[in-house]
């Protein structure tokens, strides 16, 4: 038995291990040795559990270890920077998968021994054994093909669009209601014959339910859930933990969970929407054409004479959005800001909280360019002096710059807090087509007396601006 | 296990969590992102004990081990991810 509490004993450090860490990954200064915490953390908590004594065969264990960590660290070494949410929705959907495993492992346990056996085993009423176990099974298998299905739609194997179809709402809610019911009769079932036939189709549903989801959820949503996502795998590895009684998972889990949902609620505040509203509405998946038709055409300018302009500018802001990542022009952006400085000018970014397909998603890119720390601002810090900016150039950005979202009541965005690019000076917005943004809305934006549209691949826009700036 | 004692450390820690990370700065909400994640497969523990204590060949213990792999990847490439891109935002700033 006293062996058994240095193990648990073992298990609280490594939790404060993970508190700490997560503490420290929330400020620039700390985040790496925060990583590196909770990670010395996580290694304590495996190798403690190795020494358990009803730890018989080391043989697959060793195996298991030795594959996850070549196929991870591989991934983790090789895969470029532009690819990170995917990357990091992979990694989410297999942890939710893990969780899911572990759940049903532990109901073949139960098959094995029987309700009795097990409950006496464990120390728990058969009932509750059950219904973490459905739990754990659920929130997993959820978060398994949800995450599978936003790794799809950010790495452009499916399409990015929202899907909706007629009744889908119906649909998710009476698969919905399905695994709950299934959940229900799973924990009140005696009859393992029964539990095993509900089991296996809550898996099935779960799984399903994961797809059916994330459908509805269109391109520009998807940083929120994607927060979503990594919050639900938290709860898996909680809801786990109370399937096998261990502390160290229940808190770790329950703190991802916890961080997730705060991150997810970030998310929703910073577009000014319900996190139902982003689940259900489908939207963007209908173009739906608001307000005043403004008859006023978006004039274009030629990167020669937006040369000239920038050549003469004293401030510019650089606004990015997920065009800049599909363009993959963040390194030509650096070199131009670059250029620009050089040339006198004060550069800076300015960087909207939901810009992109993740939390930070340009963050990441512009830091991979090598972008100064200093030039990268935030929304409500660049606001006050846009007024002062002799040229906001806009790339690939556009629900995030749309004035409808401040001034027009009817606008689907109304209220979204966006970077005031249309009251600079003179802005530049660099676009492949006409087309519209991901909210199938018209951005007024476009069509400002100030505003001069650069049409083209925006990487091969800024390369020629660069070129011009070398002279 | 005492069940009340467990939802007990559930709820403090979900308070803990709520607290630690209310305020991020937006720069850092990726690396917050994909930290969290690798923490999340704490489920190795769990993966871990189903595939030492179940019987060779068994159908629990094609899925422990199963379990245990994903758990892996999921732990071994979420912290080597996080910590490429701290590395990323570190080298400047100074």
């Amino acid at each position: 038995m006293d062996f058994q509490n240095l193990i648990n004993l073992a298990y609280v450090i490594a939790a404060t291990l993970f508190v700490f860490g997560i503490k420290m990954l929330g400020s620039a200064d700390t985040a790496r040795r925060g990583n590196l915490i909770s990670g010395v953390g996580m290694l304590i908590a495996v190798v403690v559990t190795l020494l358990d004594q009803s730890i018989l065969d080391f043989k697959w264990i060793v195996a298991g270890l030795i594959l996850g960590s070549l196929i991870g660290g591989i991934a983790a070494r090789v895969v470029k920077m532009t690819s990170m949410p995917e990357l990091v929705a992979l990694f989410n959907g297999f942890g939710g998968l893990a969780s899911l495993l572990v759940a049903w492992t532990e109901f073949e346990k139960i098959k094995t021994y029987g309700w009795s056996a097990y409950s006496q085993l464990m120390g728990t009423p058969s009932f509750f054994s059950s219904f973490v176990i459905y739990l754990a099974m659920l929130i997993g298998g959820i978060t398994f093909t949800g995450s599978l299905y936003a790794y799809g739609k950010l790495s452009g194997r499916v399409s990015g669009q929202a899907k909706v179809y007629a009744g889908q709402k119906m649909i998710n809610a009476l698969a919905l209601i399905a695994i709950l019911a299934i959940g229900v009769a799973f924990t009140w079932s005696g009859d393992l014959e029964l539990a095993s036939t509900l089991f296996l189709s809550g898996v099935g549903l779960a799984l399903l339910f994961g797809i059916m989801g994330v459908m509805p959820i269109g391109g520009g949503d998807m940083p929120v859930i994607i927060s979503l996502l990594n919050s639900f795998s938290g709860l898996a590895a909680s809801a786990a933990g109370f399937v096998i009684g261990n502390n160290v998972l229940i808190v770790a889990g329950c703190l991802v969970g916890a961080s997730g949902l705060i991150l997810t609620a970030i998310m929703c505040k910073a577009m000014n929407r319900s996190l139902g509203n982003v689940l259900f509405s489908g939207f963007g998946a209908t173009s739906q054409s608001s307000g005043d038709e403004d008859d006023r055409e978006p004039k274009a300018i030629s990167t020669q004479d937006a040369f000239y302009v920038l050549e003469a500018a004293n401030s510019v802001v650089f606004i990015p959005g997920y065009g800049m990542a599909v363009a993959q022009a963040q390194h030509v952006v650096k070199e131009l800001g670059e250029l620009l400085e050089e040339n006198g000018a004060e550069v800076n970014f300015a960087i909207h909280p939901v810009a992109g397909r993740m939390p930070g998603h340009m963050n990441v890119l512009l830091a991979e360019a090598d972008v100064p720390y200093e030039q990268l601002v935030e929304m409500d810090n660049i606001n006050p002096i846009m007024p002062t900016v002799d040229v906001a150039v806009v790339i690939g950005a556009n629900d995030v710059v749309n004035p409808a979202a401040a001034d027009d009541e009817t606008s689907p965005i109304y209220g979204m807090p966006i970077i005031e690019a249309h009251k600079a000076k003179t802005v530049f917005i660099l676009k492949r087509g006409q087309g519209k943004g991901f909210s199938g809305l018209v951005n007024k934006l476009f069509v400002m007396d100030n505003s001069r549209m650069i049409y083209g691949d925006a990487k091969s826009t800024i390369s020629d601006l660069v070129n011009e700036l070398k002279g | 296990m005492d069940l009340v004692l467990l939802f007990f450390i559930f709820v403090l820690a979900a308070f803990l969590g709520l607290e630690l990370i209310a305020k991020v700065p937006s720069q850092l909400h990726t690396p917050l992102m994909s930290g969290s994640n690798a923490i999340s497969g704490i489920t190795i523990v769990g993966a871990l004990i189903a595939t030492g204590a179940s019987e060779g060949g068994s159908i629990g213990m094609v899925l422990g081990f199963l379990a245990l792999v994903f758990a892996t990847i999921n732990v071994v490439g979420g912290y080597l991810v996080t910590d490429r891109m701290l590395q990323m935002f570190k080298k400047k700033g100074k």
